[in-house]
């Protein structure tokens, strides 16, 4: 398998209420084994994925948030949040979890995962891609 | 074209099985071929044999099953969500100690690199469900 795809995973869902960022991130997760170029995508609602201090303590759901810090030692290095979904749901940058890759090239430097973008880059983002799921 | 199919929504609630469904007899019969389909979420829902709908309606699972049969159609449900929601095969049934399986005719069980690989290798990868 020579061939590399650009492939996106578009998260459009709050972390709990349905199964599907979980088993989204499940994956992403086996995906990187392929070694494609990949990233993810988080609007409308599932910019709550990212979102720091999450807590399932009283809904007996498992709180998988730790996972997204995991995503850098997987190569998952591009997270590209919409700035206006972040906007319309009161959210900052700062409210979400500070993620971190570590690039082998530049002498292991960490670096930032999260990306904020305009709806409007993430459109020209999307148009790149050769596959796209969308969870 | 070489076309991969993701289902992710079991049948009935939902109309994304019979979509895919339809969408690759239209394919097959147009000359296409179906790479891989990949059933994820609930559509793991679609492979197993023990569905009894009523007799005047369709029977999903089992029109995958014939079609598969008769277009050697790779049905893979993924392991993960299998697990989650009950969908066994007699490999799974003793790995995890159950006391039978369900896996329909023409389906088989496998992991999530089966989806990439579709992705990877098909031309185009088509998503049925939310």
């Amino acid at each position: 398998m020579s061939e590399t795809k650009k492939f996106m995973y578009i998260n459009r869902r709050p972390p709990y209420g349905t199964v599907y960022p979980l088993e989204g991130l499940e994956v992403v997760l086996i995906g990187a084994a392929f070694e494609q170029e990949v990233c993810m995508a988080f609007i409308s609602d599932g910019v709550f994925q990212l979102k720091q201090g999450q807590d399932t303590t009283d809904t007996g759901m498992k709180n998988f948030s730790p996972t997204y810090r995991a995503l850098g030692d997987y190569e998952v290095t591009r997270l590209y949040v919409e700035r206006e979904s972040l906007e319309e749901r009161g959210l900052t940058e700062a409210d979400l979890m500070p993620l971190t890759w570590e690039d082998e090239d530049d002498d292991w430097a960490e670096k930032p995962s999260i990306q904020i973008v305009s709806r409007t880059q993430l459109s020209d983002l999307l148009e790149e891609q050769d596959v796209v799921f969308n969870f | 074209m070489k076309l991969a199919v993701m289902v992710n929504e079991g049948p009935y609630t939902h109309q994304a099985s019979d979509t895919a469904y339809s969408f690759i007899r239209a394919a097959l019969d147009a000359g296409h071929e179906i790479f891989r389909v990949f059933f994820y979420h609930d559509g793991v829902h679609n492979g197993t044999r023990l569905t009894t709908p009523p007799q005047d309606d369709r029977h999903i699972v089992n029109r995958w099953s014939e079609l598969s049969e008769a277009h050697d159609l790779d049905l893979v449900v993924c392991v993960a969500a299998a697990q989650r929601r009950g969908i066994v095969d007699p490999d799974e049934a003793k790995r995890n100690g159950k006391d039978s399986d369900n896996i329909a005719p023409g389906f088989r069980i496998s992991g999530l690199g089966q989806l990439i690989e579709a992705g990877v290798q098909a031309d185009r990868l088509l998503v049925f469900g939310d």
